[in-house]
């Protein structure tokens, strides 16, 4: 008697046979109870009773809603129900396919006198034998069907008590397309089409070993892989192209040896077809095939058959991160097996259309992906393989004269070898991949309702209804296109209060902060009174088209909440400083790319804050100073013989030189602009660039960096002031207060102290990025002109930065994300949802003093 | 902020009878949000001036415990409340200047009923409506009015002169009135008011205005200044008129300007009309109106029988709430609300809810998209949900010269972040056209000007 069973990892498992028949004791026994889904269960759920049939209906509505559910996961699910009729069996096994979830049946024929004896035992099902005879004679009428065509891809048939009983396990086998456990690194080679050329000197390039023997056209090979490394072909090996039999032989070499897997395209399966005898037209390319087949030794067909027949149709690889696919594949199909993963594999997405060409019209399903897997293909041919949200097709037409183009994994980094000639003349001229899906396009659905932002460095941060509510109006009617928007700053707390008399804030805080948290060395920047910015700068147009997709502009500034800093016109005016600037530093090549993200500060605040100054600050002093100038007159003339105003004279004078003060602070930070020089831009962060963020680098790297842009650059561009303090070191902080008090006495705003290193985690998770020191002059715009009379200041020290602080690590941790997501190019919707995050996040109340 | 009160007439010294309030000592009160002072800076027989000083406590202010209407002080957090006479004056007034206000002063009750000459001035005042609403609603009190102007910012005359004016009052009043248009007018001139604004206000406007608001020429602006809700408003001229006499009532909204400019012409509903007819002409059955604002033209299309299902969506939180009061979706019955429906969403991002419809109508709401967006406004409507029909008016903008109140080289609104002339719109109509499969014709709505063209343009797009 058999003693074990194996299924797919993936599966439909549909319990069938008579009640009584032991199906839910089998199941208990095999299966997580999480895994089963009962009808009685369902029957008790939606009517309190489980053997009320009245509700059959609706439990069987709920049983497939569970299912669907749980097969939409691609999680194995289990249906006990008696499924002795084909009508009901046929509904799982639709939904198994929707899922492409392979139909798995145990089959139960367990004769009625043991079910009824054991239903008797059982309150709840006080029925007659027929009910269980019954079941057996329908399930009987049907099995023959049912082993045949109801489209069950696995069923093991159970006789006895015994046979049920003697099942020790059931295995879990990994479904074909499943190699998560192969981590690379892998050379990606996209479609040959016969070029066995190209592909001898591609994998030389690549650094493989290419040894053969014979002449062209009946070569046989043996192939050496650098150590470590493994190719993967997409398929469309065959057809068109001069040497098929060559390619076929190289390739299958490799697989049989180890040292490469294979997809299967559209091409092989037609070549199965026709090798297996069908009557298929010999034409786009296959004739060509067909008559090269002929050229070689006997038996050659025989030995390729089953190579090709068993090619399967994509690899799932890297722990998931990397699916293989000859025409790509949408998410809903990794890992997954049906006749239509299959197709699509193959085939790719089509509309049913035939073009002018006479080919079929693809689909976008690139435009619509959203998976976090990347996603190589091929059987596009496209002049250049470009990323379109985290997918890339690298059929670059070599058979038509272009390349053939390899993908290296996990580096990403593409290799390419020219055609040696046209091999074929192409049918209709390639056409970029951006025609052919559109990568711009973000739906409702990535953004809207309540959501949780799954972060790759770990944890996850959740996105209340409301907030992305907020959050859509203001993105949708103010913010910059997403495609230049990639990353939105956090906002910042203020150091701890200080219990220092007379002050609201000071450096030693921010230093103890660090400190208890066990940071040894901190960096304190001056923090210029301007707005926050991010600029994106592209080396030239052509930049801006390729990577951002956008010939609008070649660059971009925008404010902390996404929308643009400038009118157009002095928006060029300043990205053209900024890129001189670039230009005449070493950076471009330093960092070897042509575009560059950067966090900064411009000035003056007048700039943007223009009419909150006029209306707000302007106003508020002019009415302090109107108001309290009467009073001081009314007050001295009264003085003179009411008793007891001498008090309430000298507090209202006070309080009029507070207002001055008040005035005089602003006006620090407002002048006109005139000329672009007039502005001030000053980098502190060099955020990102072409495949690769810099939040891994101190905050050192980022300054001298900045210095050095800065410095390179015309009078617009402005070094920021900062210090690398050890924390242990008594005189580098004292000496760190002593440049802070400096800073503030001229006027400055204060400082920024962070971590030394970007990103801090610590025992609680995150550490506070940086924490910003304000000076006490500046604090009077923020909490008035009499904040620090000590009547006020008392209480003001009374404030909470949790929740302040709560938000600055979780936009903070959004930001970073959406970075890494921008430069491993995945979908423009992946990155605009954490962009989106932040903003939402914004609109939390919070006091905006802080 | 500051307010004081003098007189000339013999004795002057008797103005502290008529106030309470001793010439002599300091008086101060503590009040929710700070203190206020009274004090005399002179008192001699010719000449007797007080002095009601208000000492706002600003942290107060700001730890939100001023009831609902906190939420507004927070908004920005350094502002001028401590400093502007508001209603927080009133509230000070009220306080401490209770029986001068309501004419009760027992040593002197036949000069408390006497108009003498006074001398009010308050300070600073900030007047959203300038001097010349000053002397509308002090003028036709009998008072001679003064203002003094500021310079906002020395170090920036750029930035002109500041909102405050300093505000004499010069005229021959009982005592209690004139602190009763002040307690009143105050915070109008303001048009802000510290606390939430109840349905009791309306009996306290009554009540301090009495006759004299009644009569005021400024009387509608006034209540609604006062009151905020035109409700209360309404509710306190009717209140007015039976108390009093009945008034000639004139214009009781102040619309948009858009909507200012185009009125005459009753262009909205020309535009509803236009779109509906064009609905039933094509056999539309669904419909979508993207950005239907506060669904006035889904409510005007719930009248056309042949339309299955309308749907409206909106991406601001507060046009939403009002199309939904409009529409009152709640109390529609089951078979009327199967057929409509409001959702949030947004002209830039995809939305599977458009699909399936036959059409779609972008009223006058393009032109609220940056020129940099239309692209994918484009591909929301034209590329992704591609009805079959889609309507889209906007502005003619070389119509707005016709325009008599329009300053040349504006838009209709401010929101408006493009108007285009007729070649810019048919240019980009063409445009989507080519790219996206889709066939257009031009109609114009509204009277059509011989070298302008009509006030709205309308394209239809079908495929």
């Amino acid at each position: 008697m058999r003693t074990r069973l194996s299924i797919p990892e993936f599966c439909l498992v549909l319990l069938v046979g008579p009640t009584g028949s032991g199906k839910s004791t089998f199941a208990a026994k095999h299966f997580k109870a999480s895994e089963i889904v009962s009808s009685d269960a369902c029957r008790r759920i939606v009517s309190d009773d489980e053997s009320d049939q009245g509700a059959t209906s609706d439990a069987f509505d709920l049983v497939e809603f569970i299912a669907e559910k749980r097969l939409a996961a691609r999680r194995l699910t289990v249906i006990d129900a008696t499924n002795v009729k084909a009508e009901d069996r046929a509904r799982f096994v639709a939904l198994a396919k929707k899922y492409h979830a392979l139909p798995v049946a145990f089959v139960f024929f367990i004769d009625a006198k043991t079910c009824h004896n054991r239903n008797q035992s059982r309150t709840n099902r006080d029925f007659g034998i027929h009910v269980p005879r019954n079941h057996l004679n329908a399930l009987k009428r049907g099995f023959k069907r049912m082993r045949r065509s109801e489209g069950i891809r696995q069923l093991d048939v159970f006789d006895t008590p015994e046979e049920m009983a003697a099942i020790e396990r059931i295995e879990r086998t990994p479904l074909w397309p499943d190699k998560r456990y192969e981590k690379g690194p892998f050379d990606i080679i996209g479609d040959i089409h016969g070029c066995a050329a190209e592909l001898e000197t591609l994998l030389r390039k690549l650094g493989y070993g290419v040894s053969s023997e014979g002449e062209e056209g009946l070569r046989t090979y043996s192939i050496t892989p650098p150590p470590g490394r493994r190719a993967i072909f997409v398929g469309d090996l065959v057809d068109r192209g001069p040497r098929t039999p060559d390619v076929l032989r190289l390739v299958k070499s490799m697989v049989e040896e180890g040292h490469a897997f294979c997809v299967i395209g559209n091409h092989e399966n037609k070549l199965i077809r026709k090798l297996k005898g069908k009557n298929v037209k010999l034409t786009h390319g296959l004739g060509e095939t067909i008559e090269q087949f002929a050229q070689q030794l006997d038996g050659f067909e025989k030995e390729m058959l089953p190579f090709i027949d068993g090619l399967i149709s994509h690899y799932v690889l890297d722990e998931g991160r990397l699916v293989v696919a000859h025409a790509g594949l949408t998410e809903d199909m990794h890992n997954r097996a049906s006749g239509k993963v299959r197709s699509f594999a193959m085939y790719g997405d089509t509309t049913g259309e035939i073009d002018e060409f006479g080919l079929p019209v693809r689909a976008d399903w690139a435009a619509r992906y959203r998976g976090e897997a990347k996603v190589v293909y091929g059987h596009t041919p496209t002049p250049e393989a470009e990323w379109v949200n985290g997918t890339i097709c690298i059929d670059t037409g070599c058979v038509f004269g272009g390349k053939l183009t390899a993908l290296r994994w996990p580096e990403l980094e593409l290799v390419d070898v020219p055609a040696e000639k046209v091999w074929c003349e192409p049918i209709k001229p390639l056409e970029p991949a951006e025609q052919a899906s559109d990568p711009t396009s973000i739906g409702l659905a990535d953004v809207l309702g309540k959501r949780t932002i799954s972060l790759g460095r770990g944890g996850r941060v959740t996105i209340s209804e409301a907030q992305a509510a907020g959050a859509l109006e203001t993105m949708s009617r103010f913010a910059i296109d997403p495609r230049w928007l990639i990353y939105l700053p956090p906002t910042m707390s203020p150091v701890e209060t200080s219990e220092r008399e007379g002050w609201l804030e000071r450096p030693e805080e921010a230093f103890e902060h660090y400190r208890s948290k066990g940071i040894e060395a901190v960096v304190c920047e001056e923090k210029h009174m301007g707005s926050r910015a991010v600029a994106v700068v592209c080396k030239d147009p052509g930049v801006a088209a390729k990577r951002f997709r956008s010939t609008e502009r070649d660059g971009v500034i925008y404010t902390r909440t996404g929308r643009p800093f400038f009118s157009s016109e002095v928006e060029t005016a300043v990205l053209g400083r900024m890129r001189d600037a670039i230009d005449a530093s070493n950076v471009w090549a330093e960092l070897s790319t042509d575009w560059l993200c950067l966090d900064m500060e411009i000035m003056p605040w007048s700039e943007k804050a223009q009419s909150l100054l006029v209306d707000q600050y302007a106003a508020v002093a002019s009415a302090a100073e109107i108001g309290l100038g009467a009073a001081v007159e009314a007050l001295s003339m009264a003085v003179n013989w009411v008793d007891g105003l001498g008090g309430l004279l000298d507090k209202t004078q006070n309080r009029l030189s507070a207002a001055h003060a008040f005035r005089d602070a602003y006006n620090q930070y407002a002048w006109s602009v005139d000329a672009i020089d007039d502005l001030r831009v000053a980098p502190f962060h060099i955020l990102a660039a072409e495949n690769r963020s810099f939040t891994d680098q101190p905050h050192s790297w980022h300054m001298d960096l900045a210095a050095e842009l800065a410095g390179s650059g015309g009078p617009m561009m402005l070094v920021t002031e900062w210090k690398h303090v050890r924390l242990d070191d008594g005189a580098a902080c004292e000496d760190a207060i002593l440049w802070w008090e400096n800073l503030v006495a001229k006027g400055g705003e204060g400082m920024v102290v962070k971590p030394a290193d970007f990103v801090v985690r610590g025992s609680k998770g995150l550490l506070q990025p940086a924490v910003k020191v304000r000076g006490k002059e500046y604090l009077r715009i923020i909490y008035g002109p009499d904040y620090d009379a000590p009547e006020h200041l008392s209480r003001l020290k009374r404030r909470g930065l949790g929740r302040k602080r709560g938000l600055a690590i979780r936009e903070f941790s959004l930001g970073l994300e959406a970075l890494e997501r921008f430069v491993r190019h995945e979908p423009l919707s992946r990155v605009h949802e954490c962009v989106f995050g932040v903003l939402a996040l914004e609109t939390d109340p919070v006091d905006p003093r802080l | 902020m500051f307010l004081k009160i003098s007189t000339t007439y013999e004795p002057a010294t008797d103005l502290g009878f008529l106030l309470r309030k001793n010439p002599a000592n300091l008086y101060r009160a503590d009040l929710s949000f700070g203190e206020v002072l009274l004090f005399y800076s002179v008192a001699t027989r010719s000449q007797c001036e007080a002095v009601l000083m208000l000492d706002v406590d600003p942290v107060r202010l700001v730890r939100g415990r001023m009831g609902r209407s906190g939420e507004a002080l927070l908004d920005h957090y350094v502002n001028d409340r401590p400093y502007a006479a508001s209603s927080f004056l009133s509230v000070a007034m009220a306080r401490s200047l209770r029986d001068a206000m309501a004419g009760r002063a027992p040593e002197r009750s036949d000069l408390a009923a006497t108009p003498i000459p006074l001398q009010l001035s308050v300070s600073p005042l900030p007047c959203r409506g300038g001097a010349a609403l000053v002397e509308k609603l002090f003028e036709p009190l009998g008072y001679t009015v003064q203002t003094q102007s500021y310079v906002l910012d020395q170090n920036h005359p750029d930035w002109g002169n500041s909102p405050y004016l300093t505000v004499t009052l010069s005229g021959t009043k009982r005592v209690s009135e004139a602190l009763t248009h002040v307690y009143v007018l105050v915070p109008v001139l303001d048009n802000a008011k510290h606390y939430w604004v109840g349905e009791d206000e309306v009996e306290k406007l009554i009540e301090k205005g009495g006759e004299w608001l009644h009569s005021h020429p400024e009387r509608d602006l006034i209540a609604k200044r006062y009151l905020k809700r035109r409700r209360y408003a309404r509710q306190a001229l009717e209140l007015l008129d039976e108390r009093f006499a009945p008034h000639q009532d004139e214009n009781a909204e102040e619309p948009e300007t858009e909507d200012l400019l185009e009125q005459p012409l009753g262009l909205n509903q020309q535009r509803y009309e236009a779109v509906a007819r064009m609905l039933e002409e094509k056999g539309v059955r669904k419909v979508c109106d993207l950005g239907c604002g506060e669904g006035k033209l889904v409510s005007r299309l719930l009248q056309e029988k042949h339309l299955e299902r309308i749907i409206g969506i909106e991406v601001s939180s507060s046009e939403l709430e009002k199309a939904d009061r409009r529409l009152k979706l709640e109390r529609m019955p089951p078979s009327q609300r199967a057929r409509v429906d409001l959702f949030r969403g947004s002209l830039v991002y995809d939305d599977d809810r458009l699909k399936g419809v036959d059409a779609v109508t972008l009223i006058e709401v393009i032109e609220h998209v940056d020129p940099e967006r239309l692209g994918a406004l484009e591909r929301v409507v034209f590329h992704t949900a591609a009805p079959r029909l889609v309507i889209v008016t906007t502005p003619n903008k070389e119509f707005n010269v016709t325009f008599e109140n329009m300053m040349p080289g504006t838009l209709r609104h401010w929101d408006h972040r493009f108007e285009w002339t007729r070649n810019e719109f048919e240019g980009w109509s063409r445009g989507v056209c080519d790219r996206n499969g889709y066939q257009v014709d031009f109609r114009v709505i509204g009277d059509v000007h011989e070298d302008f063209g009509g006030p709205t343009q309308m394209a239809v797009f079908s495929r």
